[in-house]
């Protein structure tokens, strides 16, 4: 029995990252329809970016919480930048071009990215400097809970109320919303369409910036290539859940976290990057908008 | 031309002229030179296996060094050419045919890992051009052709290693299994150690098992944690066996754990930290050994490269060192009469021990059990075979 | 300009020709050739999917394991002596046929959630399915697991690659411009006016990925049996990757440029190995690769050749010629 409650926890634990990340994923497609394969990528670089930040002012040295927000910041002030780099000079000059040559692009910027990453930070990981220690116990007798997943859990849920406030309550959310609808009536609407798209993608990057810092500290190895089999999870967690829906993409997440959890305690292990794949195709041959995602019809 | 066009246009002739340059250094140096004895390396040198490549190599080339330094084999120099095979198998069959019919090499060195191994020995073994790995355990290569030679020990006798170890040193009854499906080294060794194990008394009491690369063990730490073992055998690579270690401290689970080489290096107590502190490992050679070959080969190796040996580097010198004492008694370096030379390798005194090739074409080695303590790995114990 | 069966008849005689011409060249050299004619074979069969059928599939790599695996079991598990005796070289006809047949059966599985699919989705899901094949192979003992089939016979020499390579061309010519192949490009242009038109487009899909399966099987069989050893990392989507930038640098929609590119890039593949000396030791090979992609589809998305072969290109040659004389 607390063997089924540890995997419980362990599931939510490994589902609230993947929803920080398919929080990007679901954002970017809803507005450009486009599935941003860069975006595992930038989390990659959050990683690396606030390693080099922390390595460089020693927080490791004087972990606090402090440092965390610090660290924080830095990968996400440094993914948007990147997120906004990749959206202006790769995404939009392709805009009215059709799609296969957007998705070929998001593939040639993902593989710049990770085999520049294996040149520039070199292959063999890195240990992550671990600039936040809370020292909470947080173990009921053989139970145990690292409080680094309760902070990720808190973060994540944070941050998905603070993303559908932004959406669904401010005048920048709601103009979000109408160029996913349709980009050329929310420009003659007079919403301008190519800031409103630019900081889309800088919001999914930072968040993804977020999710490695995060990741660093929970798993506290990285590497250049640590975003990809993490990505195409990420994403299947986004279309699970309806991707477009900011609900969605939590749930979904957690879902296919507590799913690989149970497969791996209880069933058999090796197949669990299959798992996520096997899902994606089940749930696209059932009910291809998701749990919580509309039915979109194409029009002719 | 519309500029994007003409940039397109660009792109592809930077591609040509790319190739051009390529050219040059690829070209084979004369093959006339006659004081030049030509020997060709495969190895990883990009790709996510870079660091065993790179250690490999620098054991090879600091051999090279020396042995240049002092004279060369009978008075000829050796030249090394290394090539890339970045991690994968056909790149390392494509790299072996051209060192061996375009560069006209005498000797093959590669490769770390089996299956590259195995993917370059047919090509070896067609144009009778011996090979040796340093560090290849699966014992089908060597089996792939009588000029394919290893200086390393073989899976099936590292496995029985660390199951003696438990059994007659830890003491231990118990053992839960954690093995790497991706990788076959890792599936082999746990393989072994479960033969050996459960033939001396003692009992596997679960087998899990998980992809390299994967971040997340606690779902198998928590099955593993529910049926008490004493020891948990993880025959991973360190890159995984640090946050390994890391996540069963998390879980609470107190025991230590056992593994293999692929444990060697300073990356594993980075990762991780205090949770790996009095886990144990078999491994080729101690750092600690007092033997003056030992300390002098670490001493000359730190001062080249500015650290310390790991296994795999050793490994690489020892390959080198067997090759050239071999070359010192063969007839002529053809490949026949080097290939002889090389199977009658006797008692050889290298770094990694005492080296007689058997009929097999293995080595008889001890292995060293070594005990982690932060960046330090302490021996512990020498298990003959 | 293949339509005429004369020009079939001269490349079968170049491979009579060819075939002694070989035995002359270095081993190396013709390593090269022979892994650009698998190349070949893998990029025209996967452009037929995503050039011609516009499904942009991203788990071709899946196939061609299928085709490798079974085709290695044959001739190194279930019948070892067979295949290492001097016949055994004509025998491999089965073996190699056997590796198409299975994987066309598996393009028929992955082709049939098509039905549902559009677009991306397909494509992410044909890279899962890429995925589920080698993950699949890892955990099978019967073929070796992760450590995979060594000790291949090497049965794939120059003979049987051109061969499968002229045979590839010319069927897939032929399909081409057939009703199958309009019903392809039909579509690729518009799926709901083809269906509308009475083009079966599920059927039509599921036919383009078998197609493409087919080959790509027999050529992962002639890869196994060339490098002699099968492993399940071998074929991931970054050998998927691969051969998608083959076709999309030779043009989508384009049998010549595919073949063109497949051989212009596998060979510079194998010379920039020098470049690292220049680079400091940096091995910036596949970071130029990607960069350059990203710039090909922002300056010139339709690769070499767009959608035109290569006689389209050579009249246009001689046709500038021609006036010049004239005038």
């Amino acid at each position: 029995m607390l063997e089924f409650i540890q995997h419980i926890i362990n599931g939510l634990s490994t589902g609230s990252i993947y929803a920080l990340i398919a929080l990007g994923y679901t954002m970017v497609f809803g507005v450009l329809q486009l599935i941003n394969f860069a975006h595992s990528d930038v989390f990659m670089l959050g990683a690396f970016i606030s390693f080099y930040f922390s390595t460089y002012f020693r927080l490791a040295s004087h972990p606090s919480a402090f440092a965390l927000v610090a660290a924080l910041l830095s990968a996400m002030v440094g993914c948007a930048a990147i997120g906004y780099i990749i959206e202006r000079f790769a995404y939009r000059p392709l805009r009215g071009a059709p799609r296969i040559n957007l998705l070929i692009t998001a593939i040639g910027v993902s593989l710049f990215l990770e085999y520049s990453g294996q040149q520039v930070f070199g292959s063999s990981p890195q240990f992550y400097p671990q600039i936040f220690k809370p020292e909470i116990n947080l173990g009921v007798g053989s139970l145990s809970i690292n409080p680094l997943q309760v902070v990720v859990l808190s973060i994540s849920i944070v941050l998905m109320l603070i993303l559908q406030f932004v959406i669904f309550k401010t005048r920048v959310g709601r103009a979000m919303r109408a160029v996913s609808f349709n980009h050329d009536l929310a420009s003659l609407m007079g919403i301008p369409t190519n800031k409103i798209i630019s900081l889309t993608f800088m919001l999914g990057s930072a968040l993804a910036g977020a999710a490695g810092v995060l990741v660093g500290l929970v798993y506290p190895k990285i590497d250049p290539l640590m975003g990809v089999v993490l990505g195409l999870k990420c994403f299947v967690s986004a279309v699970l859940g309806g991707i477009g829906s900011i609900l969605g993409a939590v749930v979904g997440s957690i879902t296919l976290g507590i799913s690989e959890e149970f497969l791996v305690g209880y069933g058999n292990p090796s197949y669990r990057d299959a798992l996520a794949f096997g899902i994606l195709i089940v749930i696209l041959l059932f009910k291809p908008s998701g749990l919580f995602g509309e039915n979109r019809i194409e029009k002719v | 031309m519309k500029f994007k066009n003409k940039a397109g246009i660009y792109a592809l002739i930077a591609f040509v002229l790319a190739a051009c340059t390529g050219n040059k250094s690829t070209e084979t140096t004369s093959v006339g030179s006659a004081d030049i004895i030509k020997i060709g390396e495969v190895g990883s040198m990009t790709g996510s296996e870079a660091t065993f490549g790179s250690s490999t190599h620098n054991g090879i080339a600091l051999a090279v060094d020396q042995i240049n330094a002092a004279g060369g084999i009978n008075g000829k120099k050796i030249q090394l050419i290394t090539m890339d095979d970045q991690g994968k198998p056909e790149e390392a069959s494509t790299a072996v045919t051209k060192l061996v019919t375009q560069d006209k090499v005498v000797a093959i060195l590669g490769e770390v890992s089996s299956s590259r191994s195995m993917a370059m020995a047919p090509v070896s073994q067609q144009y009778k051009v011996p090979m040796i790995s340093p560090s290849s355990t699966n014992p089908r290569v060597t089996e792939m052709g009588d000029y394919i030679f290893r200086v390393c020990f073989i899976d099936p006798f590292q496995g029985t290693v660390m199951a003696r170890f438990a059994l007659e040193t830890l003491k231990v009854k118990s053992v839960a299994v954690l093995r790497d499906v991706k990788n076959d080294y890792s599936v082999g060794l746990a393989d072994f150690f479960t033969k050996t194990f459960t033939a001396g008394g003692g009992k596997i009491v679960i087998d899990q098992s998980y992809s390299a690369g994967d971040i997340d063990f606690k779902s198998q730490l928590t099955s593993i944690k529910g049926k008490n073992p004493e020891a948990i055998f993880v025959p991973g690579y360190y890159t995984d066996v640090g946050l390994i270690a890391r996540q069963a401290k998390e879980l609470k689970i107190p025991v230590p754990l056992l593994g293999g080489d692929g444990w060697d290096s300073p990356k594993l107590y980075e990762i991780g930290g205090e949770s790996i502190n009095g886990s144990y490992f078999s491994n080729h050679y101690s750092a600690e050994d007092t033997s003056p070959m030992i300390q002098d080969f670490i001493a000359k190796y730190k001062a080249k490269y500015k650290e310390v040996p790991d296994g795999l580097a050793a490994m690489g010198y020892d390959a080198m060192k067997v090759l050239e004492n071999a070359m010192k008694t063969a007839k002529s370096f053809d490949g026949k009469d080097l290939r002889d030379a090389i199977a009658a390798t006797k008692n050889y005194q290298a770094v990694t021990g005492t080296i007689t090739l058997d009929e097999k074409r293995n080595p008889k080695k001890a292995a060293v059990v070594l005990k982690v303590d932060g960046t330090n790995f302490k021996y512990s114990a020498t298990i003959q075979p | 300009m293949f339509r005429e069966n004369k020009n079939w008849l001269i490349a079968f005689a170049l491979l009579l020709l060819a075939y002694p011409l070989v035995g002359h060249l270095e081993p190396y050299t013709v390593q090269i050739i022979l892994l650009c004619g698998i190349n070949i074979i893998l990029a025209t069969s996967l452009n037929l999917v995503n050039g011609f059928t516009g499904q942009f599939s991203m788990g071709h790599a899946g196939f061609m394991s299928v085709g490798a695996y079974t085709s290695a079991t044959i001739t190194t598990v279930l019948f070892p002596s067979l295949f290492s005796s001097a016949s055994g070289s004509y025998l491999f006809i089965f073996p190699l046929l056997l590796g198409g047949l299975v994987a066309c059966f598996m393009g028929f599985l992955v082709g049939l959630p098509s039905l549902r699919l559009r677009g991306d989705y397909l494509s992410i899901v044909t890279l899962g399915f890429g995925e589920i094949i080698r993950v699949l192979m890892q955990t099978t003992d019967f073929v070796g697991a992760s450590r995979g089939l060594p000790g291949i016979p090497p049965l794939a020499g120059f003979g049987w690659i051109y061969g499968s390579i002229l045979v590839t061309l010319f069927v897939l010519w032929r399909i081409i411009n057939s009703r199958y192949g309009r019903s392809f490009i039909a579509v690729r242009e518009d799926e709901i006016a083809a269906e509308a038109m009475g083009v079966p487009t599920t059927k039509t899909k599921v036919r383009a990925f078998m197609v493409g399966a087919f080959f790509a099987g027999i050529a992962g069989a002639l890869f196994a049996h060339l490098i002699q050893i099968v492993t399940p990392s071998i074929f991931d989507f970054n050998k998927s990757f691969e051969i998608i930038m083959i076709i999309v640098f030779g043009g989508l929609g384009s049998l010549s440029g595919s073949v063109v590119a497949a051989i212009f890039l596998t060979i510079l593949k194998e010379k920039l190995r020098g470049l690292q000396e220049f680079t400091f030791g940096y091995d910036l090979r596949m970071i130029i690769y990607s960069f350059l992609l990203i710039v090909l589809m922002l300056s010139r998305p339709e690769g070499l050749m767009g959608r035109k072969e290569i006689s389209a290109f050579l009249k246009k040659f001689f046709n500038k010629n021609k006036e010049a004389v004239q005038s």
